[in-house]
């Protein structure tokens, strides 16, 4: 029997981990992440699970671990944010090429300097291209509902990718919400057992892993790794769809929120896609023709729904709660404009920044953006292509 | 603990033939001698460095043993994730065999960058062995210094010139470094002494809890020594007690191999271009005061050894 609780982002994790019990949980305690390895610990101390909980010295030692353990031939997680996933940047790669199917729980955090505790998508921005899956979850319910299916899709027999569960640090991570809580057997039953391949443990079949491959291999290493990301993006739907049937709760690559005869739209990651609707809602009511795109799934970043959704409308903000720092916008801007490249038809593109740091973002913030698009639509191009939200200049 | 050659020599090779270590280096015979003493099954982590790049060039490989590298300074920290999961599967019963973990890093990975990685999976507690090959320089790269480069030697990042004199800050004492995590099991060997060597192996494999070795690798390239004399100098910096063999079980000290008769320094240093700098003349007061340290640390390591039976040397 599922329950009803009033929980936290990182109690939700906790709560996941504990129900899924992997063999191992390697983590270091980091804000705004820390109460889910407090947590992990007191269930791993009353005898809730019989997972191994490593204390480890460092991020970077907690993913050498998890490295380790899945080789090993485990089902092994962690969870971290900001500087402590930043210290693991190395080893995040090393997992997705030893296609280790490792499960990672992060709560967005700012990147120092200066340094910062509150939540943006630096971080895991960063790590956009290190060969992890990646969801965004906008709410309490969502990061307990993916990190379950995050199992079933790193395990998955033709990914076998290292997953990342990103959720906004303090709005989400901090914050109470309403959460259904799956009965345990349930979880057990939709995980089911790991399957490990090629694990260190076969002693009677011994395997390198990690060798050194140069110009004659290292390439057909990464194109097996494009292939796997590819497929990745067909089993996050397949395993969205099994846990829908088991919860009740069905979530997809993109999710449009009031899509139809749109005019104009913003498109965003993680708990601002809340506010946003918010304010479509009353932007409707006021007969604005508004909507909203969340991306879920931004590794691998699925272009052919997002083009499908955004291309009938007239003008659309992407809001990017990060910085490229290249001199035009953010990472989520610079690849939905990508995604419209070949397109004949498109729609006007602003790359809004907001929210770094922490710095929050309001109905009213959301209403001057749904303004900038109008100014757009009405003079037929944008004026700017990257709007600063909220920032004192 | 007797370690008899015939029964190891007629063991089959773990690590084969056919990698591309260069001849004569220490390291291969390090890991044939390691790998002809352990008895249960192992599962091996490998820092990256000489080792790793020499032992595993896709898509071959000379392990016929489990083995992992991951990264440079991890090699503790990945032992220690597949220790964990070895616990786990054990208590669930899908691993029946009594699996034994060896972490291998270099000096670089172990001494520098590895340092905090090597501490953390001390202090966890977990029951695998650290074996340190320490050739006193970044090697895989080409003679940069490392805190394990001997006091004097020249590296490419230490030149000699109108100003350098080589290294001149002294080599971290690591194996104190590991004895003061007060772990079960601590040796330094070389792999001049097999015997001597292959015992602290099958001590520190049968040791509950974490143990560790650091042993000392002659270098071909690196020290500028012929292929033949990496294992003679091996044996002098044994014999010149350069590089004491000793162990500290359970915090107390023992010296596994006494030389009859101290060498001078010089003997081990002559062998080797890296230090032939302090041959000249006007180095003698440098060498003096390497000598006088050698002497200074030996007699302490005397000191507070127990007084048990000593070898003066290998058959």
């Amino acid at each position: 029997m599922a329950i009803r609780v009033a929980y936290t982002g990182n109690g939700a994790c906790a709560q996941a981990m504990r129900q899924v019990e992997p063999h191992m949980v390697a983590a270091y305690p980091i804000t705004p992440q820390t109460e889910v390895v407090e947590e992990f610990a007191k269930f791993v101390a009353d005898g809730k699970v019989k997972t191994k909980f490593l204390p480890v010295e460092s991020e970077h030692s907690a993913m050498s671990a998890c490295i380790g353990g899945a080789a090993a031939g485990g089902r092994v997680m962690t969870t971290t944010a900001s500087q402590g996933l930043a210290y693991m940047w190395e080893m995040l790669y090393i997992a997705s090429g030893l296609r280790l199917p490792i499960v990672m729980g992060v709560a967005n955090r700012a990147l120092s300097a200066p340094i910062n505790i509150h939540g943006d998508h630096s971080d895991t921005m960063g790590a956009r291209d290190s060969g992890w899956v990646q969801l965004y979850c906008k709410t309490v319910q969502e990061v307990y509902d993916t990190l379950i299916q995050a199992v079933r899709i790193a395990e998955h027999d033709e990914v076998r990718l290292p997953v990342m569960v990103c959720y906004d640090g303090f709005s989400v991570s901090h914050s109470l919400m309403d959460l259904e809580v799956l009965a345990e057997e349930q979880v057990k039953g939709f995980v089911g057992s790991f399957t490990p391949r090629y694990p260190l443990l076969d002693i009677a079949n011994p395997v390198t892993y990690g060798p050194l491959a140069l110009y004659d291999f290292y390439f057909e290493y990464r194109r097996q790794q494009v292939e796997a990301m590819a497929t990745a993006e067909r089993a996050v739907g397949e395993i969205a769809e099994e846990y829908a049937s088991l919860s009740g709760r069905r979530y997809s690559a993109v999710e449009a929120y009031r899509l139809d005869n749109a005019e104009v739209a913003l498109v965003s990651l993680g708990s601002t896609a809340s506010t946003i609707e918010y304010a479509v809602d009353r932007l409707r009511d006021e007969g604005v023709a508004a909507g909203a795109l969340r991306i879920r799934t931004f590794r691998p970043f699925p272009k052919d729904a997002i083009r499908e959704a955004l291309e009938p409308l007239k003008a659309v903000a992407v809001m990017d709660r990060s910085e490229s720092l290249s001199g035009w916008g953010g990472p989520v801007g610079i690849e939905v404009k990508a995604a419209f490249y070949e397109t004949e038809a498109r729609p006007l593109l602003l790359d809004v920044v907001y929210g770094l740091g922490g710095r929050d973002v309001g109905v009213d913030d959301v209403r001057e953006v749904f303004g900038e698009l109008k100014k757009a639509t009405d003079a037929g191009k944008m004026s700017d292509p990257v709007y600063y939200l909220s920032l004192r200049e | 603990m007797v370690v008899n050659l015939k029964k190891f020599t007629n063991k089959p090779e773990l690590f084969t033939g056919g990698h591309r270590l260069c001849a004569g280096c220490g390291i291969a015979t390090i890991i044939r001698q390691v790998l002809m003493a352990v008895e249960n099954p192992v599962v091996i982590s490998n820092a990256t460095g000489c080792l790793e790049v020499g032992s595993s060039i896709y898509p071959y490989t000379s392990w016929k043993v489990p083995w992992i590298h991951s990264a440079f300074e991890n090699s503790a920290a990945t032992i220690s994730g597949v220790e964990t999961v070895y616990q786990a599967l054990r208590e669930e019963g899908k691993v029946a065999e009594d699996i034994r973990f060896i972490a291998i890093g270099g000096d670089g990975g172990t001494y520098d960058i590895g340092l905090q990685a090597l501490s953390g999976a001390l202090e966890r507690g977990h029951n695998f062995t650290y074996i340190c090959y320490d050739n006193e320089a970044y090697m895989n790269t080409g003679m940069q210094r490392s805190s394990a480069s001997a006091y004097g030697s020249w590296t490419t990042t230490t030149p000699l010139g109108k100003v350098g004199k080589g290294k001149t800050i002294r080599k971290k004492p690591l194996t104190d470094i590991v004895v003061a995590h007060r772990i079960p099991y601590v040796a330094q060997a070389a792999p001049g002494h097999w015997r001597d060597l292959m015992t602290k192996v099958q001590k520190a494999l049968a040791t509950e809890g974490p143990s560790f070795l650091n042993i000392l690798q002659p270098c071909v390239p690196g020290w500028r020594i012929e292929p033949h004399a990496s294992m003679k100098a091996a044996k002098l910096a044994v014999e010149t007690c350069y590089w004491p063999l000793y162990e500290v079980v359970d915090g107390v000290y023992r010296v596994t191999v006494k030389p009859k008769q101290k060498k001078p320094l010089a003997e081990y240093l002559e062998l080797q271009g890296r230090f032939r700098h302090l041959l000249a003349e006007e180095q003698q007061p440098l060498l003096d005061e390497l000598q006088a340290d050698v002497d200074a640390v030996w007699e302490a390591l005397l000191n507070k050894s127990a007084p048990t039976e000593t070898k003066t040397k290998e058959e």
